[in-house]
């Protein structure tokens, strides 16, 4: 660096001083802490700063223009209460379960489909990849007019089994339908693709013995496929638990009106609209950092309970179980055929 | 293969079906969006409704170019969008070189900060964050959409899981062996090697920028200068009623996008897999 270069006629002059003084370690690393500090200072600014202010933010009474008036906890008070809130809560869980459960149990079918596959998988792969780089808008206002009531496909192609229509975009369960089909979409093949990574990643020693042992596909699938693949299931459930509570654009793309982004009913109302509707269209800052902190919180919680159902044991202790399981079942399945094989001999 | 037995021959082939039946479901809402958009307004409201390709699609992108600025909104998301690239290629590859090949005080301490940072999300500071810019009088400008984004925990620490298994020390030391500074070895040393993991980041960024949409609705207030999908949401709001129109728009919002994707599609999703593995 340009600082030890110039520094070098110096340490000339006095030869003893700089071999007996050792450098300063800090100093020394100056390049490194240069080169690390965009993120921390951008991190500052936009980051930590922000988190710090909305705390403050969040005791006050405030526009967003006009003086700032302290008001304490009352903001946090009357979120308790606030029957929208409570409500927009309710609407995030169910859009959340309606979307998460069917994309990670198609993502681990598609996963272990594309697995066995060895044929067109790059052709496979792209296609499933596909909706998740499409814009959530563009993508929204396609199937708003799939699901819509009057024109929609979906209900023309229900009118014509003779199922009768479903008034997807006005009824409290067809919006969160709706929205939680979105959701699926665009994510299935993100967590296939994930999913595949996953069961590669499985040694086929495993299998072979299962094979050995005459398991059925099934079998395999259930007993050591799904818990092998526990570590990235975790990161998956993680991963669209914090996606699924931040759920925002699909319902406010889907009801294009600002003053009334959730949709009939607020049906369709996240938590995050809530945020953006009390902040930036009622410009109550105050409230919104509130909500802001209470999804905060939400998000922390919902991550631990993931953590304690799926995950929280290492991967050698797994890899160990399903290991177990493999041989108990041989051993299992070797008594069996020896039986057969007595039996066949009396016979 | 010659080896397959029939039940097998069966499986892979049930396997095939499924497999096609979720591309079909993958790709339908793409069919569906150039069926409308090829179609007149009048044509997608009638029943039975119309599912081919209909012959007005260029009529519809004109009523687009007519009612919303496309091009300039473009712009405006293409800028923004390479801006943040750059940005974070170069910040976080910097960083994620530091993190990953150089001894200093403190440096477990920092990463244990960035990966704490992972925790927050990006909602929970809306409100501040608005009221900061705002402060620094950027709202309506690109500043707002380029700086806050410019370096980012997650490239950091995936860009340094990828460094230390691909950069040699060996490297490094004969870089400095021959008097070449930090900054020096980055060039030369880390950033050829690193090219690949820099594709993933980049295209992984360039997308994410692209399609945001909740931080360019608070941000860009100039109703002259919208990012793409604010534009497009609001070409909705106003015309929503000219569907065949709406849906030309969405069309030509998504296609630009899925070619920069197609280009690098092959590594990227399998950087993405590896990098989940990682976690």
């Amino acid at each position: 660096m340009a600082v030890t270069s110039k520094t070098a006629p110096a340490a000339i002059t006095r030869p003893s001083a700089a071999a007996e003084k050792p450098p300063n370690k800090y100093r020394q690393a100056f390049p490194q802490y240069a080169a690390v500090s965009p993120f921390f200072i951008l991190f500052a600014i936009f980051g930590a700063f922000p988190v710090l202010f909305s705390i403050w933010i969040s005791f006050h009474s405030w526009d967003g223009i006009g003086q700032m008036k302290w008001v304490g906890l009352e903001q946090y008070r009357y979120l308790l209460t606030d029957e929208t809130f409570w409500k927009t809560i309710g609407n995030t869980m169910i859009i959340w379960v309606l979307s998460t459960v069917p994309m990670l149990l198609l993502a681990l079918v598609i996963a272990n489909a594309l697995h066995n596959a060895t044929r067109l998988r790059t052709f496979y792969r792209i296609a499933y990849f596909i909706p998740n780089v499409t814009s959530v808008v563009a993508i929204t206002l396609v199937f708003g007019s799939i699901f819509s009531n009057n024109f929609g496909l979906l209900n023309a192609f229900l009118r014509s089994i003779g199922v009768g229509e479903v008034q997807w975009l006005t009824s409290p369960w067809g919006i969160k339908i709706a929205i939680a089909t979105i959701v699926t979409w665009r994510w299935v093949g993100y967590n296939a693709i994930i999913y595949l990574a996953g069961l590669q990643a499985i040694s086929a020693d495993v299998y072979e013995a299962a094979k050995v042992d005459g398991a059925s596909p099934r079998q395999t699938f259930w007993r050591i496929t799904v818990p092998m693949m526990r570590p990235v299931i975790l990161f998956t459930a993680v991963t669209s638990t914090i996606g699924g509570l931040q759920i925002f654009t699909e319902s406010r793309v889907l009801f294009g009106d600002t003053s009334n982004i959730g949709g009939p009913g607020d049906a369709g109302l996240t938590i995050v609209s809530y945020l953006y509707q009390s902040a930036f269209i009622k410009n109550q800052f105050g409230y919104g950092a509130a909500i802001g902190w209470a999804l905060f919180i939400l998000i922390v919680l919902f991550s631990i309970i993931n953590w304690r159902l799926i995950g929280g044991n290492d991967d050698e202790r797994l890899t160990r179980r399903a290991a177990r399981r493999v041989e108990r079942r041989i051993a299992a399945q070797n008594a069996k055929r020896e039986a057969a094989d007595v039996h066949a001999n009396v016979d | 293969m010659s080896m397959q037995t029939s039940t097998e021959r069966i499986r892979t082939a049930v396997g095939h079906i499924v497999l096609m039946f979720g591309v079909l479901v993958s790709l339908f809402p793409f069919y569906w969006m150039v069926v409308m958009a090829s179609n007149t307004t009048p044509d997608i409201f009638s029943y039975p409704p119309k599912l081919l390709i209909g012959s007005h699609l260029f009529e519809n992108m004109g009523k687009v170019l007519d009612n919303i600025d496309f091009f300039g909104s473009m712009l405006l998301t293409l800028i923004a969008s390479l801006g943040v690239t750059v940005l974070v290629l170069f910040f976080d590859s910097l960083a994620a070189f530091a993190f990953a090949k150089y001894e200093f005080p403190g440096r477990n301490l920092l990463f244990g900060l960035l990966l704490a940072t992972f925790m927050i999300p990006a909602q929970l500071s809306l409100v501040p964050q608005f009221v900061t810019l705002a402060e620094f009088g950027w709202i309506g400008s690109l500043k707002a959409l380029i700086i806050p984004g410019a370096a980012n925990a997650f490239g950091i620490f995936w860009m340094r899981q990828y460094a230390k298994g691909a950069i040699p020390d060996e490297l490094i030391s004969a870089a400095k062996v021959d008097g070449a500074g930090f900054f020096r070895q980055y060039l030369t040393v880390g950033l050829p090697v690193l090219r690949p993991g820099l594709a993933f980041l980049g295209i992984f960024t360039f997308i994410n920028v692209w399609n945001d949409y909740l931080w360019p609705l608070i941000v860009m207030t100039d109703p002259n200068r919208l990012t793409l999908q604010v534009a497009l949401d609001q070409l909705n709001g106003i015309y929503g009623t000219d569907y065949s129109m709406v849906m030309a728009g969405a069309l030509m919002s998504v296609v630009p996008l899925i070619g920069v994707f197609l280009i690098g599609a092959r590594s990227f999703i399998a950087d993405l897999a590896a990098g989940a593995m990682k976690f």
